[in-house]
């Protein structure tokens, strides 16, 4: 039997909005992954100091406050530097069109804004997970 | 309401209607639908009538607006004497931006005013600190210090516009740098009209911007009760929130039931440290969501001001004025959608409606491009512009309560209230408010509601308008709001020539008494608006607090 998908859900930054992320934690689980949730409040290093720890194959990130062009390449940032970038790093939230390219030029494989339905997020997951 | 005799008469006669005409139709032709289930999975029935509220006492239930139980509105005259304030939350940026859109829209009949903070200043953090980075002026005004609450409301008279600030855990602070502006003008602070959020448990159970742990909050909130009814008569100390409970997921029973549990564990706490619960209960005030059950909402407003009568009576409460209970509403943020904007102009009109008849006192009405960004002025306007057609053309206005009497409406009033009076017994067994928010309870309820309707949007059961049904492929053109790009560098100069140009040695013995008065049992109020004068940040401030209280960090459900 495959290993299990292991994903690290994680809120970034000060935002507080954390329906969303809790939603996609949960459909994930019920797809079959391991999941785990950092809870609120992580810092860029925290993430990546539990994706470590946790050995995860995917990131998950959830952010509703507008700070994604800051702390989403500080972690995609911070990934390169530890030689990381085999994680496929995923996120989500209000997230303008415009952002996207950028986001995804800067390691931010999938970006999954308002209307995205939990399927595509798993399927996306499921197709460019590299174990 | 009515005798044992005609209540036997329509039960027969709605057990004819059934048999002869009802269910003879529905087996020709089917209901849309197996069930049809509001939006807390209650099972609505295709009829209502008299038998459905036969245990509705008149004058024990319902009675008259402006007297207790207070279920048809808390003025005898309602919306025929004076409207509900049009209050639209607002902020961006910096002070000189925010302070630009408060006077555009009191140009546009805009009738208070409410300030939307930043993250970094929801959190006490100010717009130089590490955890800043990245957020300044996104989600609302980026406020460090007095000399920013100037600029904001500069040229605005704060002796007559009431003002409503969403600040939670810095909110003594936030409080105290509005206070200090009108000192400064020398307006009397008994002049000063307007409200705090101040409302931390929902923070732990919801919105999540809680700094300090439950217990030196809960003494923070008392502080304010306090220091309010002394000093500043004419403020509400807190608005008691169920809004970010729903916008969090959970269900318009769960919203009711929480936040009213959330209200009298206030009133517990502020009793327990002794002070009377007739002078501080007047200024307690309320806010709910408006979400799309258009009969639900109404249901639950009507519900929520009986049970609030109701209950603070049995705590001991005697002025009318303490058991009449008072709330702002706010269109369902997360009810809009990207897709399709403009229609989102339809939805917040039917919610606003919804508020109204429901007998709301105060109403931010949601811009369409909100699932997007910040409002743009084009489409702030519009949402202002719902709210004057629903007060002057309509006519919904002329008459107090204009739904109440319904066989439906007062069934599911009822209804609600049964279930939220299920759920006070659910927490108490759990040891109350903070001991099952600690337990995660409300936390766990909230997600598995929310969990429940997403699934349902996503098989289809759940139709929302542009997302699972009537999409469109077309790109959206809409413009959206663009701030300042410069508005960042402009605030942290400002910050840096403020801790260059104030009186240190002063702000300095002012900052060790307050932390000397947090350790302590006395009021933290004064001495938070003794540093407030001598300009000391937010951060500044707040840092003595977190030193001296810790911080607050939460089991991560989900």
């Amino acid at each position: 039997m495959d290993k299990k998908i292991r994903v690290l859900v994680a809120k970034p930054g000060l935002d507080g909005h954390d329906r969303g992320a809790k939603i996609v934690a949960r459909a994930l689980r019920d797809a079959g992954m391991e999941v785990i949730y950092t809870g609120l409040h992580q810092t860029p290093d925290m993430i990546i100091q539990t994706a470590i720890q946790e050995d995860v194959d995917v990131i998950g990130l959830s952010l509703l406050s507008g700070a994604h062009m800051t702390l989403f390449r500080d972690i995609t940032d911070k990934l390169r530097e530890n030689d990381m970038e085999d994680i496929l790093v995923v996120g989500g939230g209000i997230i303008p069109e415009e952002d996207v390219p950028r986001l995804n030029e800067a390691g931010v494989r999938g970006i999954f804004g308002p209307g995205a339905t939990l399927d595509d997020i798993i399927r996306f997951i499921k197709e460019n997970v590299k174990r | 309401m009515y005798d044992e005799k005609k209540l036997k008469e329509i039960a027969k006669r709605k057990k004819e209607w059934e048999t002869t005409c009802y269910n003879p139709l529905k087996e020709r032709s089917p209901e849309r639908m197996e069930r049809f289930q509001n939006l807390s999975w209650t099972e609505i029935g295709p009829l209502y009538t008299p038998v459905d509220i036969k245990d509705i006492d008149h004058s024990r239930d319902i009675g008259f607006p402006g007297e207790y139980p207070f279920l048809r509105g808390i003025h005898s005259t309602m919306h025929r004497g004076r409207l509900w304030t049009m209050r639209q939350f607002a902020g961006f940026g910096t002070a000189e931006e925010t302070n630009e859109r408060y006077k555009y829209l009191l140009a546009h009949g805009e009738t208070g005013l409410s300030v939307a903070f930043d993250y970094p200043t929801l959190y006490g953090y100010d717009t130089d600190h590490p955890l800043s980075r990245g957020e300044f002026g996104k989600c609302g005004v980026a406020i460090s210090s007095l000399k920013d609450m100037e600029i904001l409301f500069k040229d605005i008279p704060v002796d007559r516009i009431t003002t409503s600030m969403t600040i939670n855990g810095p909110a003594p602070i936030v409080w105290a740098f509005y206070i200090a502006n009108a000192d400064k003008q020398n307006i009397p602070r008994s002049q000063i009209g307007g409200t705090i959020q101040n409302d931390v448990l929902k923070e732990y159970i919801a919105q999540k911007s809680f700094i300090f742990p439950p217990e030196p909050s809960m003494r923070l909130t008392v502080d304010t009760f306090e220091f309010g009814f002394r000093e500043v008569p004419r403020w509400n100390t807190i608005s008691i929130s169920g809004y970010h409970i729903r916008e969090a997921g959970s269900t318009a029973v769960q919203e009711l039931a929480f936040t009213l549990a959330d209200g009298f564990e206030y009133v517990r706490a502020a009793v327990a440290r002794g002070l009377d619960i007739d002078a501080f209960a007047p200024r307690l005030s309320f806010f709910f969501n408006a979400h799309n059950d258009f009969f639900e909402e109404i249901a639950k407003y009507r519900a929520a001001r009986r049970i609030w009568a109701r209950g603070m009576k049995e705590l001991g409460a005697k002025k009318p004025r303490s058991l009449l209970m008072r709330f702002h509403t706010q269109t369902a943020g997360v009810s809009l959608t990207a897709q399709q904007p403009e229609i989102n102009l339809v939805r917040v009109a039917i919610q606003a409606l919804a508020a109204v008849l429901g007998g709301t006192q105060s109403l931010h009405t949601n811009s369409m491009d909100e699932a997007l960004a910040l409002p743009s002025e084009k489409a702030v306007r519009l949402a202002l512009r719902t709210q004057q057609i629903i007060a002057e053309e309509t006519g919904v206005t002329y008459t107090a309560d204009p739904l109440g009497g319904s066989y439906y409406l007062e069934w599911l009033t009822d209804r609600m209230e049964e279930e939220s009076l299920n759920y006070f017994d659910r927490i108490e067994r759990l040891g109350g408010v903070i001991p099952a928010i600690e337990k995660g309870f409300f936390q766990r309820e909230i997600a598995e509601a929310s969990y429940r309707f997403q699934q349902e949007v996503e098989n289809g059961k759940r139709t929302i308008v542009g997302v699972n049904k009537y999409q469109m492929d077309e790109p959206v053109e809409i413009p959206l709001l663009v701030m300042d790009e410069k508005g960042e560098e402009v605030q942290i100069n400002r910050l840096k020539k403020l801790r260059r140009d104030r009186d240190q040695g002063k702000l300095d013995r002012a900052l060790k008494a307050l932390g000397k008065a947090a350790k302590g049992e006395e009021n933290t109020m004064p001495y938070i608006l003794d540093c407030v004068h001598a300009y000391g940040t937010l951060g500044e401030i707040c840092g003595v607090l977190r030193e001296v209280f810790g911080e607050y960090k939460e089991p991560a459900i989900f």
